[in-house]
C-alpha cells in the first residue's frame, strides 16, 4: 500500500513537471546591444522620447537621445522600453499548482520560523514563473507564507538554471504577519461569518514582542547553544535585512511599527496597509515605505468607495510615502498582471510614469536592490523589455524582447507552445 | 383585612385538586370546589377593543363565567377587590419551544458527508420529520413557565424546533398546579416547517436554501402522490403530512426574504402559512403585505454597537447601524400597512427582555391596542382558537393578568398571572408602598432611612448625617427587616416590622448591638416622589430613512427610466456597423430608439458624450454575485433547485458590478455536482426587488459541471458517486435515460409521480432548457457533447472551458459556445494546460466565445479582461469587445434584447470616460432600460451621504452607551462571497 502511494506521488510529480522542460535560460550577453527610437520609461518618474539605450556586459552603458549605438541594433521606433517589473512578497517557484499538496513548498509548520529560507526551495523551472516574463515581470521576491513569522525571503530574477543562478539578493528580509485586532468568525464552530474583535490580540502581540526581545538578547552574547530562530533575526537588528510587516488597519500598523522600532529593527516595510492613508504622517515620520495591497481587489467594507482599492496606492503616493504594489495574497499566476495593477491607478488620476514607479523603481528601492535594478540608469543592470505599446495597459503590453542582466531571454512559455501547437493543428487542416 | 384576603386566596388555591371526576381518589374524600371567584372593581380589558371600568370578572372551574360592569356575583363566590388595578387577557406565544428539548448540534467532526438517509419507513430525507409530535417530547418546565408567566404569557404553542418539516405543535397552558391533563389544550395544534436542516441529523441534502425549498416542493408532490395510493411501501412521514394538512401550518422563515420564499412555496400548493418573520420586514413592506400571510413577529431589536473606538466602529456596516435604528419601528410599519401579526418571544435572549423590547416598539409608534391584539386575539385567531383564548369572555379560559395599571407603561407592575383560573403571584399586589424618607432616633442618634426604587421591590439606604452606613434591607409580604452598622466593624442594629397601610410610620422591634430589645418607630418625614426623567425621553425617536436596498449606496427611490440623448459619442455597436464616431444615440421608453448624427432630442435629456465611448452593457455569463447560496452539493444531481429562489438584491457587489459597466449576469449554480441547478438571469437593477431583477420570459438554463469539483478531488469526500471522469459520464447517461422514460410516461397520459428533477431534465431533452457546463479538460468536454448527441440535443455553452482550444473544431461542429476566463490557470491540477490564448483560438474556429468572471472582483473589470484577448492571441478590438457584450448575449439567447447598440433593443448602455477596453477608463454611467443605475456623480453624493449618516448613527449609539444601555461589541456581518466551488 505504501509503495502504491509512493508510486502515485512519483507519477503525479512526473506528470506535473514532465512537460516542464522549460525555456532554456539565455546565455551571458556577449555583444553590445543598442535599442533605438523607443520611448524609454525610466521607472523613476522620467521619460525619454526617441531614446537610444545601449547595454553591454549586462549593464546599461548609455541612455539618451544623443547617444551613439554600439553592437547589435534593435530598431524599436514607436515602441516602448521599460525596466523589468518587480513582484514583491510572492511564493513564485514555491508552489506550482495551488490544490496539489505535493507541489506546495510555501508554508512550513511552526509559527515563529525566521530561520526557514525560501531560496533553496525556489524552482527556477516553474511554469508559473516562466509565464511572468511575457508580461514584463522579470524579478520577484520569493517569500514563504503562513504563520506569524513565515520565514526569510530572497530576491531572484526569472531566467535561471537553478536557484543559485537566480539569486539577486539572498535572505533579503523576514516576513511577519502581524496579529489582527479583529478576526473572522469560525463558522464551522457555529459562529457567524464576518469579523469580530479578536480577544487574543494583546496576547498575540506580546508573543511577537517577547520573541523579538529574546532575539535581541540572544545576539548580545555568544550563545552556548545555538537557537536557530533567534540567530536568524540578527540581520534585522544589524540592518542587513528588512522586516516586512503585513498589517492592514490603523491600530495594527501603529502597534507593529512601534514594536519593531522598540526591538531595534533598523528597516521596516509595511505590506498591505489598507488603512495606511489614515496614518500616513505616522508612517512618514517613522520612515516606513509601503508595499500596498494590489488594486484588483474588492473593498474590505461594504460602505467603502467602490474604487477604494483602485486608488489606494495613489492616496499613499499623494501623502508623500514611498510606495510599491504587491499582490502577496493573490494566486501566483496572477502576478503577471502586476503592470495592470499599476495601470489601474492611472485611471484614478495618478501620472503614468509615477504609476510605473510602483512596480519598478520604488519597489527596487524598498527591497534594497536599487543599486542594480528598478530603473533604466547607466551603470545598472540591463534588466528591461521592449513593448509594442503601453505596458501598463492590457492592449499595449505585448513584449517583443526582454533582457535580464543583458541576456536576451525567451518569451516563449508552456502556454505559448500550446497556443502555437493547436493553432498549427487547425491551420494545417 | 387585606392580609386575610390574601391568606384566603392562598388557601382556596391549595384546596382545589385538579383531578378528573372519574379518577379514583385514595388521598382522602372526594371534594370538588365549585365556588366562584369574583374579581371586582377592576379596569378590565375584555379584549383589545373592549374595556370596562369598575368591572367584575367572575370565574369558576378555570373558565370565565361572566364579565362586565353589572355581574351578578353568586353567594358562593370568593371576592377579590381590585380597585385601582387592571385586568388583561394573558399573552399567547405561538412560536415557542417550551418544554420540548431541542437536539444539540454535535461538534464539527470533519467527517466525510453522509449522502443517504438513516431512517427506515420514513421519507428519504432525514430533515423531513413531519411525523414528530411535540407532545410526545413535551415535559412541563416549571422554571421556564415561571419566567414566561412573569412576562405576561399564559399560553404557548410549542414545537420541536428542528428540521425542515418539524411535525406538530402542542398548545400548552402555563398552569403551574394542574397536571398535563389541564395544561395540554391541544396536542395537535399546528404543523411546523422551516428552511433549516436538523442539527442532529447528518444527511448532506439539502446543503443550501434553494435545496431546502426544492425539497419542500418535492415533499408536497410526493405526499399528494402517496395519498392517491400510488406507493406500495409505508412512508410514515408522508402519512403525517397528509394527516396534518388540515391543521394550522406555521413556517419559520426568520427574515423578510424567507417570508416571501415560504409564502411562494405555500402558494404553489394552496397553503397559507402563518410565517415567523425576522424583524426586518419594514425593509420590503409592500412585498410582505402582498403575501397576505399572517406573521409571527419577534421583538429581536439589536442592541446598539459599541462604537466608542473609531477603528473598531468601521467594522459595523451602515446597514447594521440602520437596522439597530429602524428595527424597533418594524411592528408599527406592519400595523400601518394593515398586516395581521402576532408577537412572539422567539429570538429574545430571555422572556425578561420582553417588556423592554415591547415598550421600545410602542415608543416607536406601535399602538397599545395593536400590541395587545398581537399578543392575545391575533395569535388566538391564527391558531383557530378565537373562541377559547385571547380574550375574557364567558366560556373562555380564565387566563388573565392583574396589573397596577396600563400594562404597556414602564412603571406598571404585573402582580398576578392567572392561568386556567389558577393564580400565580409575580409580585404581591397587597404589598404596602413604604417608599419615602424616615427618621429613626435611637438614644441621641438620628438615622435617616430612605426607601426608594420599585414599589414592589424597594431598596433602602441608611445615613447618619452625611455618612452612608452599611445596611441590609428586605421587604416581603409586608414584613420589613433592616439591619445597619453605625460604626465599622461593630455589631449591627437590627429591626423588624410588619407594615400596615393605615400607618404612615414604621413601627416594630429593635435589637441593639448589646442584645437588648425595644420598640422603635421611624417617623416618615417625606413622601416618595418619582425622580424626574432625565432628558427628553418622551420625544419620539429619530429614525433614519429606509433606502432600496436598505444598505449603503441604496437609493431613496429606485432609478426611473428617462428619455436620453447621447451626443457625439464614439459608439461601439457590437454589430456589423462596428464603431461609429461622433454619433448620437437616442433612448426612449427604455429602448434604443435611434442611432445617427445630429439627432433631435425632443423631450429627452441631452448627455454630452464628446470624447466619450458608449457601449452596450457588459454581460457576465458566469457570475455568483447576488446569490444567497450557490451550491446544492447534497446530491450528484440537483436539477430541482432554482437560483431564482435565492436571488439577493441587496448584495453590494451588484452596485460594484454596475460601477464596472455590467448590466446583465447569469447567476449560475456552482460546480459541486455533475447536474447542478437552474440559473437566474438578472438585470442588475440596484434598488429593485429580486423578482424585478429576474428577466421576464427568462431563457431557461441549467448548470452542469465536470472534472475535479464534481469528483470532489480537492477535499475530503470519498463517498459520493462519481469519483472519476468515467463516473461522470455514467451520471449523465443514467439521468437523461430516466428523464426520457419519465417524459414518455408523462406524455402518454399515464399517472406519474411529479418529479421536479426529471421535469427539468426533460426540458433539456425537449430543447426548452439550455446547459451551461463548467468544464476544464478536453476529454470531458468531448464526452458531454457525445452524451448530448446520443440524446439528440445540443450543449449550449461550455463555461470555463479552459481546454476548449484543444477541441475547438469539435465544438464548432457540435454548435456549442465557449465562455472562458481571460487568463486564469495553475490553481488546480486540471488547469495545467489552461492558456490565455484559449478565447482567440476557439473564436478562430468559429465558436461563439465570451469572457466571464466567476468572481465578484473580476466581474467589475470584464472590459479589461476582454482587452487581454488582444494581448493574448491578437484579437481585433471589435471582436474582443463582443466577447463581453453580444457574444454572451447570444450564449444566453438574449441577443434579440441586449448585448449591442441597435435600434429597438433594450437601452442597457454604458458611457465610458475613454476607450472601453483601456485599463485607464471608467464607467461614468451605467443604464438599464433607460434608467441610470450607476452614475459617477451620484456615487460621489452617495459617499458623502454614507459618511454623514454613519456619523449621525454613531452619535446616536454613543448616546445609547452613555445612558447605560446595553451595547454589543462591533462586528462585521459579512456575506459569504461565492465562486463556483464554494460549498
Amino acid at each position: 500500500m505504501k509503495n502504491f502511494n509512493t508510486l502515485i506521488i512519483i507519477f503525479t510529480l512526473g506528470y506535473i513537471f514532465n512537460g516542464a522542460a522549460q525555456q532554456t535560460p539565455a546565455p551571458e550577453q556577449k555583444e553590445a546591444i543598442s535599442i533605438i527610437g523607443a520611448t524609454a520609461h525610466i521607472g523613476d518618474g522620467g521619460i525619454i522620447e526617441n531614446c537610444t539605450l545601449v547595454f553591454e556586459g549586462g549593464k546599461i552603458t548609455a541612455l539618451g537621445t544623443d547617444v551613439a549605438t554600439k553592437g547589435r541594433t534593435i530598431n524599436a521606433s514607436g515602441k516602448h522600453i521599460y525596466p523589468g517589473f518587480i513582484a514583491p512578497g510572492k511564493s513564485l517557484g514555491l508552489i506550482e499548482v495551488n490544490s496539489v499538496r505535493a507541489s506546495n513548498d510555501q508554508d512550513e509548520i511552526g509559527s515563529l520560523i525566521p530561520h526557514v529560507r525560501s531560496l533553496i526551495a525556489y524552482n527556477a523551472e516553474s511554469k508559473v514563473v516562466e509565464s511572468m516574463r511575457p508580461n514584463g515581470v522579470l524579478i520577484g521576491q520569493v517569500t514563504p507564507k503562513g504563520g506569524r513569522i513565515s520565514g526569510t525571503s530572497s530576491i531572484v530574477q526569472f531566467d535561471a538554471w537553478n536557484w543559485e543562478d537566480a539569486a539577486i539578493k539572498e535572505d533579503d528580509g523576514i516576513h511577519l504577519n502581524w496579529p489582527t485586532s479583529f478576526r473572522s468568525g469560525r463558522w464551522r464552530e457555529g459562529e457567524p461569518r464576518g469579523y469580530q474583535p479578536n480577544k487574543e490580540y494583546q496576547k498575540q502581540v506580546a508573543e511577537v514582542e517577547r520573541f523579538m526581545a529574546n532575539a535581541v538578547a540572544y545576539g548580545k552574547a555568544t550563545a552556548r547553544e545555538a537557537h536557530p530562530p533567534f540567530a536568524a533575526m540578527q540581520g534585522l537588528f544589524e540592518g542587513s535585512q528588512k522586516l516586512f510587516i503585513y498589517a492592514q488597519r490603523e491600530r495594527e500598523i501603529i502597534d507593529a511599527v512601534n514594536s519593531a522600532k522598540k526591538a531595534g529593527v533598523k528597516q521596516i516595510v509595511l505590506v498591505g496597509g489598507y488603512h495606511a492613508p489614515r496614518i500616513a504622517d505616522f508612517l512618514k515620520k517613522n520612515d516606513v515605505p509601503v508595499l500596498v495591497h494590489f488594486t484588483h481587489s474588492l473593498p474590505n467594507f461594504d460602505d467603502d468607495d467602490y474604487d477604494y482599492s483602485y486608488k489606494l496606492p495613489k492616496l499613499l503616493v499623494d501623502a508623500g510615502l514611498l510606495v510599491g504594489i504587491q499582490n502577496s495574497s493573490a494566486s501566483n499566476f496572477q502576478t503577471r498582471n502586476l503592470p495592470f495593477y499599476a495601470g489601474q491607478v492611472v485611471g484614478q488620476g495618478l501620472d503614468k510614469e509615477v504609476a510605473l514607479q510602483l512596480i519598478s523603481g520604488n519597489t527596487a528601492e524598498i527591497l534594497g536592490i536599487d543599486d542594480l535594478y528598478g530603473t533604466l540608469t547607466v551603470g545598472k543592470s540591463a534588466t528591461l523589455f521592449i513593448s509594442e505599446g503601453d505596458a501598463l495597459d492590457m492592449r499595449g503590453n505585448i513584449l517583443l524582447h526582454a533582457f535580464i542582466d543583458g541576456r536576451d531571454i525567451s518569451l516563449e512559455t508552456h502556454q505559448t507552445k500550446l497556443w502555437k501547437r493547436y493553432m498549427g493543428k487547425f491551420e494545417g487542416k | 383585612m387585606r392580609l386575610k384576603l390574601l391568606l384566603l386566596a392562598i388557601l382556596w388555591c391549595g384546596t382545589i385538586a385538579y383531578a378528573q371526576d372519574y379518577f379514583p381518589d385514595n388521598d382522602g374524600v372526594k371534594a370538588k370546589n365549585n365556588n366562584f371567584t369574583a374579581l371586582t372593581n377592576a379596569r378590565i380589558h375584555i379584549s383589545p377593543t373592549q374595556i370596562v371600568d369598575n368591572g367584575t370578572l367572575l370565574i369558576q372551574n378555570g373558565k370565565v363565567v361572566q364579565v362586565g360592569k353589572s355581574v351578578n356575583i353568586p353567594a358562593n363566590a370568593v371576592r377579590i377587590n381590585l380597585s385601582g388595578k387592571s385586568i388583561y387577557p394573558s399573552f399567547i406565544d405561538i412560536f415557542s419551544d417550551f418544554g420540548v428539548e431541542k437536539p444539540k448540534r454535535p461538534p464539527y467532526s470533519g467527517r466525510s458527508a453522509q449522502y443517504n438517509s438513516t431512517r427506515e419507513g420514513f421519507y428519504w430525507n432525514d430533515h423531513i420529520m413531519p411525523e414528530n409530535n411535540a407532545i410526545s417530547k413535551f415535559k412541563y418546565d416549571d422554571k421556564k413557565a415561571k419566567e414566561l408567566r412573569a412576562a405576561g404569557f399564559g399560553v404557548v404553542n410549542t414545537h420541536l424546533q428542528d428540521g425542515i418539516a418539524r411535525g406538530t405543535g402542542a398548545l400548552i397552558a402555563l398552569n403551574a398546579e394542574g397536571g398535563d391533563a389541564n395544561r395540554v389544550m391541544d396536542d395537535q395544534s399546528a404543523q411546523y416547517f422551516s428552511f433549516n436542516k436538523s442539527v442532529a441529523k447528518r444527511q448532506s441534502y439539502p446543503s443550501s436554501l434553494m435545496g431546502a425549498m426544492a425539497l419542500l416542493r418535492q415533499m408536497y408532490h410526493d405526499a399528494s402522490w402517496y395519498s392517491k395510493g400510488n406507493v406500495a411501501t409505508k412512508d410514515r412521514s408522508l402519512e403525517a403530512i397528509n394527516k396534518n394538512s388540515g391543521l394550522v401550518q406555521i413556517f419559520s422563515a426568520k427574515d423578510k426574504g424567507n417570508v416571501l420564499r415560504a409564502d411562494r412555496i405555500g402558494d404553489a400548493f394552496g397553503i397559507q402559512y402563518a410565517i415567523l418573520a425576522g424583524g426586518d420586514e419594514y425593509e420590503d413592506i409592500a412585498a410582505i403585505k402582498n403575501t397576505n400571510a399572517p406573521l409571527i413577529v419577534p421583538l429581536n431589536f439589536p442592541e446598539a454597537y459599541d462604537v466608542s473606538v473609531p477603528y473598531q466602529a468601521e467594522y459595523v456596516a451602515l446597514k447594521d447601524m440602520r437596522h439597530w435604528n429602524q428595527a424597533p419601528a418594524n411592528p408599527k410599519v406592519l400595523v400601518d400597512n394593515g398586516i395581521n401579526f402576532a408577537l412572539t418571544l422567539h429570538d429574545l435572549k430571555s422572556p425578561a427582555n420582553f417588556k423592554t423590547q415591547l415598550t421600545k416598539a410602542i415608543k416607536h409608534g406601535l399602538s397599545k391596542e395593536k400590541a395587545l391584539e398581537a399578543l392575545t386575539t391575533t395569535p388566538a385567531q391564527i391558531l383557530g382558537k378565537s373562541n377559547s383564548i385571547g380574550a375574557l369572555k364567558a366560556g373562555y379560559h380564565a387566563n388573565f393578568l392583574i396589573t397596577s395599571g396600563d400594562i404597556f407603561e414602564e412603571g406598571t407592575t404585573l402582580y398576578e398571572n392567572w392561568v386556567q383560573g389558577k393564580k400565580n403571584i409575580i409580585y404581591n399586589k397587597d404589598l404596602v408602598d413604604i417608599r419615602g424618607e424616615y427618621d429613626l432616633t435611637i438614644a441621641t442618634n438620628t438615622f435617616k432611612i430612605s426607601i426608594s426604587g420599585d414599589a414592589h421591590k424597594p431598596k433602602a439606604t441608611v445615613k447618619r448625617e452625611a455618612d452612608t452606613l452599611s445596611s441590609k434591607f428586605s421587604f416581603n409580604d409586608n414584613w420589613l427587616t433592616l439591619s445597619f452598622t453605625p460604626d465599622k466593624g461593630k455589631i449591627a442594629y437590627r429591626t423588624t416590622a410588619i407594615v400596615d397601610e393605615a400607618h404612615k410610620n414604621l413601627t416594630g422591634k429593635l435589637v441593639l448591638p448589646d442584645g437588648r430589645e425595644s420598640e422603635f418607630t421611624a417617623i416618615k418625614t417625606k413622601e416618595y416622589t418619582q425622580e424626574e426623567k432625565k432628558e427628553n425621553e418622551e420625544t419620539s425617536p429619530e429614525i433614519v430613512a429606509v433606502t432600496y436596498p436598505n444598505v449603503g449606496y441604496g437609493y431613496k427611490t429606485a432609478p426611473q427610466a428617462e428619455n436620453l440623448l447621447f451626443k457625439n459619442a464614439t459608439v461601439w455597436t457590437s454589430e456589423e456597423a462596428g464603431i461609429l464616431n461622433e454619433t448620437d444615440v437616442l433612448v426612449k421608453d427604455g429602448k434604443i430608439s435611434r442611432i445617427g448624427k445630429n439627432l433631435r432630442a425632443g423631450n429627452a435629456t441631452v448627455i454630452d458624450a464628446t470624447g466619450k465611448h458608449l457601449t452596450a452593457g457588459i454581460i457576465d455569463e458566469h457570475s455568483h454575485i447576488a446569490g444567497l447560496s450557490i451550491n446544492e452539493s447534497g446530491h450528484n444531481s440537483s436539477a430541482e433547485v432554482k437560483m431564482t429562489d435565492v436571488v439577493d438584491p441587496e448584495d453590494i457587489d451588484i452596485y460594484r458590478n454596475l460601477g464596472g459597466g455590467v448590466t446583465t449576469i447569469q447567476l449560475l449554480h456552482g460546480s459541486a455536482n455533475p447536474i447542478g441547478g437552474r440559473s437566474a438571469i438578472l438585470k442588475l437593477k440596484w434598488g429593485k426587488s429580486a423578482d424585478e431583477m429576474i428577466y421576464d420570459n427568462m431563457p431557461k438554463y441549467i448548470k452542469f459541471a465536470l472534472g475535479e469539483n464534481v469528483k470532489q478531488s480537492n477535499w475530503q469526500s470519498f463517498a459520493r458517486f462519481p469519483q472519476t471522469r468515467m463516473g461522470v459520464e455514467q451520471v449523465f447517461m443514467n439521468y437523461f435515460q430516466r428523464a426520457r422514460e419519465y417524459d414518455k410516461k408523462k406524455k402518454s397520459g399515464a399517472a406519474y409521480r411529479y418529479d421536479e428533477e426529471m421535469e427539468t431534465l426533460a426540458e433539456i431533452l425537449n430543447g426548452e432548457r439550455f446547459i451551461s457546463c463548467h468544464s476544464y479538460v478536453q476529454s470531458e468536454i468531448n464526452m458531454l457533447m457525445k452524451v448530448a448527441e446520443k440524446f439528440n440535443f445540443r450543449v449550449n455553452t461550455f463555461t470555463h472551458i479552459l481546454e476548449g482550444y484543444k477541441v475547438a473544431d469539435k465544438m464548432a461542429e457540435h454548435g456549442v459556445g465557449g465562455s472562458t476566463f481571460s487568463d486564469w490557470w495553475a490553481y488546480k491540477f486540471e488547469v495545467n494546460d489552461a492558456i490565455p490564448y484559449n478565447a482567440a483560438i476557439m473564436q478562430s474556429q468559429g465558436v461563439t466565445v465570451a469572457i466571464n468572471s466567476d468572481d465578484a472582483e473580476m466581474s467589475r473589470r470584464l472590459n479589461q479582461e476582454a482587452a487581454k484577448t488582444i494581448k493574448y492571441g491578437g484579437m481585433t478590438e471589435l471582436e474582443a469587445w463582443k466577447m463581453v457584450t453580444i457574444n454572451p448575449a447570444k450564449l444566453l439567447h438574449l441577443d434579440h434584447r441586449v448585448g449591442s447598440i441597435k435600434e429597438g433593443k433594450d437601452a442597457d448602455l454604458v458611457l465610458w470616460s475613454g476607450h472601453p477596453m483601456s485599463v485607464y477608463s471608467k464607467a461614468e454611467k451605467t443604464i438599464i432600460e433607460g434608467a441610470t443605475y450607476f452614475d459617477l456623480e451620484k456615487d460621489k453624493q452617495q459617499r458623502a451621504a454614507i459618511k454623514k449618516e454613519r456619523n449621525q448613527l454613531i452619535g446616536m449609539m454613543l448616546k445609547e452607551k452613555e445612558k447605560g444601555n446595553k451595547t454589543q461589541s462591533p462586528k462585521q456581518n459579512k456575506k459569504q462571497r461565492f465562486e463556483c466551488d464554494t460549498l
